[in-house]
């Protein structure tokens, strides 16, 4: 068998469980100075020519996996660089192999200069949310994060969404950026509330290695942790009181519009992500395809990351949810209740208000969600 | 009385950095000892350490063959001395072996306080005095000044003291022949019964320890049963001879007014005890020679393996180390927050470092130690006296009737514009101020007595940074006194952190505690809970700070992609966790441990 995925994984899905799929669209129009995802500026050519490496890679994977997939994101870099069409194809394209009837079939977006008709093309092949990158509705802030579109060209483009029947929509927002403060964030939240959207993605800003951000760092006026860790509070509440619940560390929605795909990833779920740094979780395997455009398009194999879905990662990534680590989900997956040594550790913990452990399970409150590594490190 | 003509026996004495290894270098070659091509620099000192720090730790002999301008050939026995206030006993052991010393004295510093303090040690042991006037090559070099001061604070004649470079060789041999014309020969007392002055011990993994020794009276041989007269332990002689610069030399036997080394089996320094007198067991001696003592530790801390998995190795390597040092003591303990160590004492606490040196170099550990600690004696209410070397075991105040602290009496030399600074400094230290003599226009001796614990620490350090490295320093343990004491215990988040606990002076209670406690609050990263830091004596916090709590150590975006990212993350961080100490919930790094320890000024 020379089909590479066969070579990683070995075999064809075992179970019959639908499966995420992951498509990763590594193109840009620019780069923003604190992203370090796998993207590039592409000739439209390329685009092509990538779109079409992807299709032949949807159909083999699908031919070998043998398995549904109820779940369809299309993330980046930027997808909706590629148009309408190209990303219909590619949708088309999972719904001929792998998707089931009723998948969710997310796009994330950037709403710089869309064509009016984007959206609707999008919702006749079937795409039922849609992301789109905010990270702050002040306009200084914005340009800072190296955002083009304006704060007008944000609310037509949930608008047009809206408009063309997308009631799942998602607004990325960022914490913790140069020189945001309660009233900025604030402003942010409120402009996302205000839109109606019903689940917001807020991310902690980390500064990643080798990005201009980190170059820049001393430069920046970023928030210190206390004051960052403010922020997060104060958005939390906010988002909450408005009836977006959070779910996940950094993810709040209202009851119904949670990503179907991204709790695969926190309730250690299998997925399929094709495309250059793309990671897959299949058969309790973990791997990738080389961080290479290039190698890509030539057809080279996935790089093996080690196996997955032990007790200790199934934990750290159920951690990351409001819901935690629950007993019934812990029983029917491994077959034995969360260890007692782990209740143990947690007692400490509890008593400063970083957790709350009983006989339902183990969850973080948000204090402990804002030092969760320190916490996992502690009871894991 | 007959004497033994053509011996000469002579130590070297010298302030630290006037040029005692350097001139005994250059002795070697002269007396074609050493090939100079072969010669590593100041072979004297052979061990890395100490040529590093410019100080020679143990003393070692050897033999040179110097053929002099009057046509004979001499053997010259050179016997090296330790250089520091920690060995001077060890010192005064080399001394008594010697009927000369060359006293260098740096021709750009003139007399220092090992000048001084060795040169009566010297005098002490009616040594004849040869000074040399060393390093005449340094811009700075004023001989004539440095003479004079000689004259007039030693009372040494130095109007003919050779004037040399011990680096580039300029003169030198002229101190061969002084040694020749001024150092006395030994007296001949072949028939009395044995008597050897043991100065130095080393162990050897194949002959076990080597004993040097300077025959004082009679002669020994190998197949001799010989005795030693301070523990009376006995060892049949396999092997005495000479020691060479480069190699041990064999020889029949040894004779009164030689200088070798003796081996018989003998498995640890401490049954060769420097400064015992070795005799024969069938004919011995009936008085052994004077000034025999047993060394005892007058520092101690505890010493604890970074990683406790080296617990054993760090035993073995204590174990080795005490086999050439029987002044170093340890035995086993346990810290609630070290976990298991050893309670070590020293002779000083250059000894400490240089042990502590030895264990993380020759050994490879990573250690952890304790705020060195002198040995105080408390009187308690029942009338019975306790020694207290550890803090942890420092006994409930309300049974403590007084207690006493060890006193030094002090010299401290130095030119006369530090003379406040100096005064501030002893002060500081509850120093009891005593005299001060000028030894010249530009030399003043400032004699203090200070409580032992105040000079333990960082005394010589802030001496020679306030006097800008003038002023010298030399002690001597004199005596106890009554002393205000009371114990400092460290609490993070309520629960006593017994390694960093100390016996301090009342007086000084309150500055050191708020002290630690800043410290501690600066190295004590953030935990996910406010740590309340209190510095208590007897239960009473006396310094209060407070690590406030972490706040964001947060992965905020965890994809599919970021998974085995997270995983390997959380694998370092556990990782990073086990090279914390842990104390109750708090976890300190060891860097900051070490930082509070290592508290400073």
């Amino acid at each position: 068998m020379s089909d590479p995925l066969t070579r990683v994984t070995g075999e064809k899905a075992a179970d019959t469980q639908p499966i995420g799929l992951y498509l990763h669209i590594p193109f840009c129009r620019s780069k923003c100075p604190y992203c370090d995802f796998y993207s590039l500026r592409a000739e439209p050519t390329q685009m092509d020519a990538y779109c079409a490496v992807l299709e032949q890679k949807i159909a083999e994977s699908s031919a070998t996996l043998q398995c549904k997939a109820d779940t369809l994101y299309i993330g980046g870099g930027t997808p909706s660089v590629l148009g309408a069409k190209q990303l219909c194809r590619l949708i088309e394209c999972a719904k001929r192999t792998f998707l089931t009837d009723g998948a969710e079939i997310t796009v994330e977006c950037n709403p710089y200069r869309l064509p009016p008709d984007f959206f609707r093309e999008l919702a006749d092949v079937g795409v039922n949310r849609v992301s789109i990158g905010l990270q702050s509705a002040v306009t200084g802030e914005r340009r800072r994060l190296g955002r083009r579109a304006t704060r007008e060209e944000v609310e037509q483009t949930v608008r047009a969404a809206q408009a063309a029947g997308i009631r799942n929509l998602t607004l990325d927002v960022m914490l913790g950026i140069p020189e945001q403060t309660e009233a900025s964030l604030k402003e942010t939240l409120d402009f996302c509330l205000s839109l109606g959207v019903p689940h917001v993605s807020a991310y902690l800003l980390k500064i990643e290695e080798s990005t201009p951000f980190q170059r820049l760092r001393e430069t920046l006026d970023l928030p210190d942790d206390d004051r960052a860790a403010d922020l997060y509070l104060q958005m939390c509440e906010t988002l909450e009181r408005a009836g977006l619940a959070q779910y996940e560390i950094s993810n709040f929605a209202r009851a119904g519009f949670q990503s179907r795909h991204n709790l695969k990833y926190w309730h250690c779920e299998p997925y399929l992500g094709l495309g250059p740094a793309a990671h897959s979780f299949l058969n309790g395997k973990r791997f990738f395809y080389p961080r290479d455009f290039e190698s890509f398009l030539q057809g080279c194999a996935p790089i093996s990351d080690g196996t997955g879905g032990d007790f200790t990662e199934y934990a750290m990534l159920a951690l990351r949810l409001s819901e935690g680590l629950q007993e019934t989900a812990v029983l029917s997956r491994f077959g034995h209740s969360i260890p007692q040594t782990l209740y143990q550790k947690c007692v400490p913990l509890a008593a400063h208000g970083l957790l709350l452990a009983d006989e339902q399970g183990i969850r973080l409150t948000r204090n402990g969600f804002l030092v969760s590594n320190a916490v996992l490190a502690e009871i894991l | 009385m007959a004497k033994k003509d053509y011996i000469r026996n002579f130590s070297i004495i010298a302030h630290i950095d006037h040029g005692k290894s350097t001139l005994a270098d250059r002795l070697l070659e002269l007396t074609d000892s050493v090939l100079k091509r072969d010669m590593e620099e100041q072979l004297l000192d052979n061990m890395d350490l100490e040529r590093e720090r410019g100080i020679t730790i143990k003393a070692h002999a050897v033999k040179l063959d110097y053929k002099a301008k009057d046509g004979h050939t001499y053997a010259l026995n050179l016997i090296d001395t330790p250089g520091h206030v920690d060995f001077n006993y060890e010192v005064s052991r080399s001394l008594a072996a010697c009927e000369g010393a060359v006293l260098i004295v740096d021709a750009s510093q003139g007399v220092e306080a090992q000048t001084l303090a060795n040169t009566y040690l010297a005098l002490d042991h009616d040594l004849e005095i040869v000074p040399v006037i060393n390093k005449i090559d340094l811009p700075a070099a004023d001989p004539e000044r440095v003479a004079a001061e000689v004259e007039d604070v030693i009372g040494l004649p130095c109007m003919d003291a050779p004037r040399v470079s011990a680096k580039t060789g300029q003169n030198v041999e002229q101190v061969l022949e002084e040694i020749v014309h001024l150092v006395p020969p030994p007296d001949d007392h072949d028939d009395k019964p044995l008597r050897a002055l043991i100065f130095d011990s080393v162990y050897d993994s194949y002959r076990g320890v080597i004993v040097y020794v300077r025959v004082m009276d009679g002669s020994i041989r190998p197949g001799d049963t010989m005795r030693m007269m301070a523990t009376g332990a006995e060892f049949t002689v396999v092997e005495t001879g000479y020691m060479r610069a480069t190699s041990m030399e064999p020889t029949a036997g040894l004779s009164s007014g030689e200088v070798g080394y003796i081996t018989a089996s003998i498995k640890t320094v401490s049954d060769a005890r420097v400064g015992d007198t070795v005799t024969l067991a069938d004919r011995p001696a009936e008085e052994p020679l004077p000034g025999y003592r047993k060394v005892n530790p007058m520092v101690f801390c505890g010493m604890y393996p970074a990683d406790g998995a080296d617990y054993e190795n760090l035993r073995e390597a204590l174990e080795k180390l005490q086999l050439n040092d029987a002044a170093l003591s340890f035995e086993p303990e346990t810290s609630g927050a070290l976990g298991f160590g050893f309670r070590c004492g020293f002779l000083g606490l250059l000894h400490l470092e240089i042990i502590e040196e030895r264990l993380e170099r020759e050994y490879d550990l990573d250690l952890v130690t304790t705020v060195p600690s002198v040995v105080y004696k408390i009187h308690l209410t029942d009338k019975t006296v306790v020694e207290i070397d550890n803090p942890s075991h420092y006994p409930d105040p309300a049974t403590i009737d007084y207690a006493e602290e060890p006193v030094v009496e002090a010299h401290i030399y130095s030119p006369p514009e530090y003379v406040g600074q100096i005064m501030d400094l002893c002060q500081d230290r509850r120093g009891v101020y005593q005299e001060m003599t000028y030894l010249a226009a530009d030399r003043v001796d400032i004699r203090y007595m200070l409580p032992l614990n105040e000079i333990i620490y960082d005394f010589f350090d802030v001496l020679k940074s306030r006097t800008r490295g003038y002023a010298s320093f030399d002690y001597e343990i004199r005596d106890y006194a009554r002393s205000e004491l009371v114990k400092l215990d460290v609490l993070l988040n309520g629960d006593a952190v017994d390694a960093l606990s100390f016996i301090i002076h009342t007086d000084k209670a309150y500055a050191r505690a708020r002290k630690i406690a800043e410290k501690l609050k600066e190295n004590i990263p953030r935990q996910m809970f406010e740590i309340p830091v209190q510095i208590a004596v007897g239960g009473k916090v006396i310094a209060r700070e407070t690590v406030k709590a972490m706040r964001k150590d947060v992965l905020a975006k965890c994809y599919g992609g970021d998974i085995t990212r997270k995983k390997k993350l959380l694998e370092k961080q556990k990782e990073g966790k086990k090279r914390m100490r842990r104390f109750g919930t708090v976890e300190v790094p060891q860097e900051a441990f070490m930082a509070v320890l290592k508290l400073d000024e």
